[in-house]
Parts: structure tokens; sequence; C-alpha cells
């Protein structure tokens, strides 16, 4: 037997969180399974300068925690739990986490994106030479050999991290020139410590019990680097695999919102009478970055999630209240 | 029951000595990850009590026995049985990852 809720909310990160606000202050009790990855992808940074609101920065972790509270203040019930199987086939939208079904009219997803691994044959030195947080594995690599990869915020932060114990750290980046934010590229950039290897790519890894050695690949051809560290920050892709065959995703496994997709030719009439968060099913919200195709930040994942609390809203009450 | 903590000193006897077997958590606290595996170790401890013994280890303090076992990762969680190391999961498992380790070593 179902246990049957007023509006279910999947994932628990920046989206989810605040999407949970916004229910939770519209008196909807938002039941919300955030995974047992709750915080999602800011739990594997330190400090984050760009959320509004927090003049001498937050650490990512922290920022997570206060979101959770702040929904929970206002009533939302939050629990670490994956869902197992969802079935929105029907008016009423169901969702499993294990043998538990929760059913409600309105659901909104906000899984986020994981980690994007090169699959070289690196999965089997994860934490032993390879890792995906480097500001938590930074401090095992004290005077080491170190390589990050990638191009982002993520790996200018990954490789500040490790320049502060080691320093034999080295930028991998296959195109010629960055897409992290300018404060960032510049802070590396400007660090004599932190050479870059430009339009390279790591093409495969070897060692006995540890990563010992990795191989790149330029344009003059490649060669063999020994390397104790390999930190990956290579972007990442949207937990979507538990939506497929119930909501259209796009070619890249995304999942398709009115607004990032739109159908109809006139946009606007989305934004003024539609549901711009709906994704294809009806009553069936998205949010963040696994339906971000492009921001991705946690601010706007934090603004996507509200915006779908409000169409939510809607949907189930013919009203907004925050209007 | 929260878990217990292990430390450099107490390694030897405490898990490698039990006469049951230990699930060490290696953690830092600066360390996301570890956040969300501290609860779940915490309500392990409890579920486990008298089977297996559950317990944390501060990398930070302890780094000696974190670098005699080679943990270059955290989260890195290891299930010790008669001193020997049985299992190791690198980064956060989740807690159905941490109580299949468990299930191995009860039967």
């Amino acid at each position: 037997m179902a246990e049957a809720r007023n509006v279910i909310v999947i994932g628990g990160a920046s989206a989810g969180y605040t999407a949970a606000i916004y229910l939770a202050r519209a008196t909807l009790s938002p039941l919300v399974l955030a995974g047992e990855n709750a915080g999602g992808q800011l739990m594997y940074t330190s400090e984050v300068e760009n959320f509004p609101g927090f003049s001498k920065g937050i650490k990512g972790p922290e920022l997570m925690a206060e979101m959770r509270a702040q929904a929970e203040r206002f009533g939302a019930e939050i629990q670490n739990v994956n869902v197992t199987k969802i079935d929105f086939s029907g008016e009423i939208k169901k969702v499993w986490v294990g043998e538990t079904e929760y059913s409600s009219r309105a659901v909104i997803l906000a899984l986020g994106a994981m980690g994007r691994m090169l699959l070289v044959g690196e999965e089997k030195f994860l934490g032993r030479g390879v890792s995906t947080c480097a500001v938590c594995d930074a401090a095992f690599f004290k005077d080491k050999t170190t390589f990050v990869v990638g191009g982002g915020d993520a790996a200018m932060e990954d490789a500040l991290a490790l320049v502060r114990f080691t320093n034999k750290v080295t930028l991998i980046h296959r195109k010629d020139e960055l897409r992290a934010s300018k404060i960032m590229q510049k802070r590396v950039l400007e660090d004599k410590k932190i050479p870059v290897l430009w339009g390279t790519e790591v093409i495969g890894v070897t060692g006995e019990n540890k990563l010992e050695k990795i191989r790149i690949k330029d344009k003059d051809g490649e060669k063999e680097l020994p390397a104790d560290g390999l930190f990956l920050a290579i972007g990442h892709i949207p937990a979507t695999d538990i939506l497929k065959g119930q909501v259209e995703l796009d070619n890249h496994e995304y999942l398709v919102t009115k607004m990032t997709a739109p159908r109809e030719t006139n946009n606007q009439a989305i934004w003024l009478n539609d549901y711009p968060t709906q994704t294809s099913v009806s009553g069936v919200f998205g949010a963040g970055d696994m339906v971000d195709i492009r921001y991705r930040q946690a601010i706007t994942a934090a603004g996507m999630g509200a915006m779908a609390a409000l169409d939510a809203e809607k949907f189930l009450t013919g009203t907004t209240s925050s209007y | 029951m929260a878990a217990v903590h292990f430390s450099d000193a107490d390694f030897e006897e405490k898990v490698l000595k039990s006469p049951l077997p230990v699930l060490v958590d290696f953690f830092a606290d600066w360390c996301g990850p570890c956040r969300l595996a501290a609860p779940i170790i915490d309500e392990l401890a409890g579920v486990y009590a008298g089977k297996v013994t559950i317990g944390k280890l501060n990398v930070d303090e302890n780094q000696q026995t974190a670098a005699g076992y080679g943990v270059m990762s955290i989260p890195t969680v290891i299930m010790f049985k008669g001193g020997k190391e049985a299992e190791r999961k690198v980064g956060f498992a989740g807690k159905g990852g941490y109580e299949e380790m468990i299930k191995k070593v009860t039967g």
C-alpha cells in the first residue's frame, strides 16, 4: 500500500533542498528522498565563494547542511535514501525506496550529476593514487608528483588544494584554453608552481599496487610520465539512469523540461501560462544539474529548484502563493 | 550507540587483536563525503553491536596507521578479520555498501 504525499522531491542538494524550502513554506509538507549521496557535488568541495549571502565564503558541506536545516525548519521530511524504482505512467506518480512505496500527484526531480571518469583503466587505482576529490585527499600527497585533469573551476580548486602540499602539481587540459571562471584561472596560471600541459589527454595509467605512471598524448605524440597522484575534474554526467523510459531525456541524457527544450515557438507563453520546469510528464518537474545543459552553478540549481517548487505548487493548488 | 574511535596507540590491541571482526572508517574532519559516512557508521555500530566492532580513525591524528594501510583517499573503510584486512571500500559507499561488507563477515 502506497504512502500518499502531497509532493515528493527526489534529490537532496542545491536544487532539491531549495525546492523543499519553497514547498514546505507553501505548507505542502514535501517528502524529500535526498539519496545516500545527499549534498551532491558540493560535498566534494571546500570553499564556495560565489554563493550570494556568504561574503566570507562557506564550505560546500556546510552550505548543504544549512539548506537542509532550512527546509526541515518549515516541515520538510528529508531522508537520505536512494530511490530504487519509479512509475510516472498514471496521474498518481509512484516512487519506491526498496519495498516502501510512496505516491503523490507531483514530483520534482533534482538528482544532480555525477563525476565523469576518463575510462582508460584509472578506476582500478581509485584510492591508490587516483582521486575524484582533491579537497579530501590532497594531504596524502605531500611532496608527491601529482596531475590534475580538467579545465573548469573544479580542476582549478583541485590544483590549488594540492599545491599547498606539494610543488609537483601539473594541470592537464585537452584544450588550449580553460573554461574556469577568470578569478580561478588567474590563481592557477599565476602560480609558478603549477605548470599546464595544454592540448593534452591522459590515455592510460600503469602501476603495480598503486598508480606509478600516466600515459599522455599531445600533438607531438605519446609519452609516459611518473605519477603518484591523478586527480580527475573532467565534468559531470546527469544522474538520469533511473528515469529512463519514464520521462524524456535528450541525446546526452539530460532531463528535458519545457524551459530547456521548448516545443512551442512562443517561449514567452510557456513562462507566462505554462510550467517552464515541467518535464515530458504532466506533474513531474525537473531542476538543477540533471536539467541544466549550460550554467550548472550551485546558485542556478537553487534558482531552478525554486522555480520547480512554484510550478509544482501551482499545479497542485491552482495558485502560487509567492506571487 | 556511536562508533568507537581508534588511534595509532590502540589500533593493534583494539583492531588487530580483536576477537570480533572490526570495521574501521578512515576519515578526516575536512572531508565532505566523510560526513556522509559518519552517521551511517554510527547507526551500523548500534545495529551490529556484539557481532562486529565498528569504529573510526582520524587520519590527521593517526597518520602512522593510515599510511601503514596505504590510505590515500578518504573516506576509506576497511574490514579487519583476525588481524588482517579482509576488504576495503574507497570513497563514500553508502549504507548498502557498508552493510554488504559487514554481512560478508557475519555470514
